[in-house]
């Protein structure tokens, strides 16, 4: 007699995220019927005690939205609310810019690749016991990640949390000479970067690719950190002040947090993929041969692979922060004066996770009167939710313990930084 | 005979209303975090690891304040599974940044960021954990020194006192060489009052400290706002600069609370 079965599997804290999720998944005779990527993060309220503070002071608190990524929510907020004020930075200002952001992604690509994502793939519980085994690897990594918290603490006092990000520029400039034991160390970081790419491309990747809308900035002239307009490979092609007019977020009950949608078509994904997809022509001539050796083409479609996307931009990134500091001339006055009025202000920056918007209106004495925030991780939840229910039926025959890791390897795919969703909902636990 | 690893004490971290910084400086401490995990089991460490190991913990770390109803029992499991508490930064240790809300109605609050505000329980207030359960340390900084981390772990497994000094922020920037921002630019700041911890990294930088750390042991307050007022802080200047990361601070709080009735 074949009697159906339905089998529930529950994940109620998932592991090597940053914040809290949790999975609920109902299969019923090896079919999903059910799937819910949930997440519990207490809401936080930033955009509502952004209000009425004074605009210098936003940096500061937009920062702690996220410890894994403060440096793009200040770059989102100090280009939000240049924009409003209409203030424009000297190029050597605006190099800095991208050298603190470049340290952010080395560190917050490295951790992830090496400390949350590998371990996935190698079959161990954790960074510390894949150390036990392959203790080179997992020191190579760390040295790497601390590399990019070096860059960001030599420009930001510290590293995470930075202090020295101004509206119009910085608070102190670093002189040529505080460079120098760091651009050693970056020469190191061209090589680690190298063999990280080498190291991802080795392992091994499930059959998986999916059709989806990649939307990331794009700039004529660089690979984009903090400018460019939005774009998609559905034809999507935005300046960053029409955002609200093309994207909403909507409440879904059964997550904590928002969904952001675009209005026309649904569902769209952020992050190294579709950076990568959308910008691979560049990359210098030296990153795009290290992709294609790792096997990559101009454009991936498998998330899992995004850990070997998050090598390649490691090793543009590291790149880049060499680049800066060769050619750095000391900026004539760390930052530029900048006069309240009136106004609105829109900012985009390519968080290591992803595109991340702000907007901000002031009033005449500079004080916020309304801010809206939209971090990478809510827009990626209807993508995330999307793998999932593709995936499963791949993995079906599996134990509850393997689909119940494989799954977490999907959402890790994504590496969703959780406490980063600034507005979170009420989550109803759904028991069976 | 290898030692089973159950028998090294253990020690777990854990998350409440937060934005994650706090843990990372744990992750962040790298090669220090590889040695301590010879001498003790991460237990419990969601955050790093899929492995979980029960209680009870010898050292648990929290970060994060209590803003739920939920999370308001979940501390006191904590609590009796653990024989040492440690609180880790500014939201755990004074209600955060979060704690904003403290001084609004927290239904104007959820109003403003959502459009279906039924869906969503906050208490009122965001509460440092020691509201809710006895404390053994608090370390503070938003976010916390990766090195006084390891210093408290340290004191604890080896049973002494963390080393952990209580002065203002003012003293390090003499340590540390600083030129003091007020005397020298008129730059308000809260170096008097805050808690040293950082090695007064924001006067180093040439701004105004803005007490990530909170206040320091018997900060005077009072002759601090006299001088802001004397340098021409407004009264909305006032309330703003001691309601930031940790307005819900006692100290911080009556203060701003006296500025804005005044
Ligand atoms: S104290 Fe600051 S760094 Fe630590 S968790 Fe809270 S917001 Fe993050
Ligand atoms: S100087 Fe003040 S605001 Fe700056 S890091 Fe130290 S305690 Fe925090």
């Amino acid at each position: 007699m074949n009697k159906s079965k339905t089998k529930i599997i529950n994940v109620d804290y998932l592991a090597r995220v940053e914040g809290e999720g949790s999975l609920y998944l109902k299969i019923k005779d090896d079919k999903v019927q059910d799937i819910k990527f949930k997440i519990f993060e207490p809401p936080r309220f930033f955009e509502a005690f952004l209000r009425e503070r004074h605009f210098s002071e936003v940096p500061d608190i937009t920062a702690r939205i996220c410890g894994i990524c403060p440096v793009a929510y200040q770059m989102g907020a100090v280009h939000a609310i240049e924009n409003a004020l209409g203030a424009s930075l000297d190029n050597n200002l605006r190099e800095l810019r991208r050298l603190i952001y470049c340290g952010e992604w080395i560190e917050s690509h490295v951790l992830h690749v090496y400390m949350l994502h590998a371990p996935d793939f190698l079959g161990y519980q954790d960074a510390i016991q894949l150390a036990k085994d392959h203790p080179e690897v997992v020191n190579e990594g760390l040295r790497l990640k601390k590399i990019g918290n070096e860059i960001v603490t030599l420009l930001g006092g510290r590293e995470i949390h930075p202090i020295n990000v101004k509206v119009g520029g910085f608070y102190k400039l670093p002189t040529k000479k505080d460079f120098n034991s760091l651009l050693e160390n970056l020469k190191w970081a061209r090589t680690a970067a190298h063999s990280m790419i080498k190291l991802t491309s080795t392992l091994t990747y499930p059959d998986f690719e999916q059709d989806y809308e990649f939307v990331a900035l794009r700039h004529p002239d660089e690979y984009p950190f903090n400018e460019g307009r939005i774009v998609s490979n559905k034809g999507l092609d935005i300046d960053v002040a029409d955002f609200e007019k093309h994207f909403e977020e909507e409440q879904v009950e059964h997550s904590t947090s928002l969904h952001c949608k675009l209005k026309e078509r649904g569902k769209y994904k952020v992050g190294p993929l579709a950076r990568y997809a959308l910008n691979f022509d560049k990359f210098s001539s030296e990153v795009q041969k290290a992709a294609k050796d790792a096997g990559l083409k101009e454009e991936c479609y498998n998330p899992f692979k995004s850990i070997i996307i998050r090598s390649v931009e490691t090793l543009h990134a590291v790149n880049e922060a060499i680049r800066i500091i060769e050619n750095y001339v000391e900026p004539k006055k760390p930052y530029i004066e900048i006069n309240p009025k009136e106004s609105v202000g829109y900012g985009c920056t390519e968080a290591p996770r992803g595109i991340c918007y702000h907007r901000y209106n002031l009033d005449s004495n500079g004080l916020v009167t309304n801010a809206n925030i939209v971090p990478p991780t809510s827009q990626n939840q209807k993508s995330i939710e999307s793998d999932l229910r593709e995936l499963i039926p791949l993995i079906i025959n599996l134990s509850d313990e393997e689909i119940t890791w494989k799954c977490e390897q999907a959402i890790r795919n994504y590496d969703p930084c959780i406490s980063c969703s600034c507005h979170f909902l009420k989550v109803s636990i759904d028991r069976e | 005979m290898p030692l089973n690893k159950t028998s090294k004490p253990k020690l777990a971290v854990w998350k409440f209303a937060s934005c994650d910084g706090c843990q990372l400086s744990l992750l962040d401490c790298e090669d220090a975090l590889l040695a301590i995990a010879d001498k003790i089991v991460i237990a419990s460490f969601p955050e790093a690891s899929r492995e979980i190991i029960k209680g009870p913990y010898e050292i648990s770390l929290v970060e994060g304040s209590i803003t739920s109803a939920h999370d308001a029992e979940r501390i006191h499991k904590i609590r009796r599974m653990s024989k040492t508490l440690i609180t880790i930064g500014a939201c755990a240790t004074s209600g955060g940044i979060q704690a904003l809300k403290n001084f609004k109605d927290v239904n104007d609050f959820i109003n403003i960021v959502y459009a279906k505000p039924d869906y969503i329980s906050s208490l009122k207030n965001s509460t440092p954990i020691a509201e809710h359960v006895k404390v053994d340390f608090e370390l503070r900084g938003c976010p916390i020194n990766k090195l006084a981390l390891v210093e408290v772990c340290n004191a604890y497994l080896n049973r002494r006192k963390p080393n952990i000094p209580t002065h203002s922020v003012c003293i390090e920037c003499k340590r540390r060489g600083n030129i003091c921002v007020m005397v020298s630019k008129g730059i308000p700041c809260l170096g008097p009052v805050t808690h040293a911890g950082c090695d007064a990294i924001c006067p180093a930088y040439n701004r105004g400290c803005y007490s990530c750390f909170g206040p320091s042991e018997d900060p005077n307050v009072k002759s601090l706002s006299n001088q802001f007022e004397e340098m021409g802080m407004s009264k909305d200047e006032l309330i703003r600069i001691y309601r930031g990361i940790n307005a819900n601070a006692e100290e911080f709080k009556n203060e701003s609370i006296f500025h804005e009735q005044k």
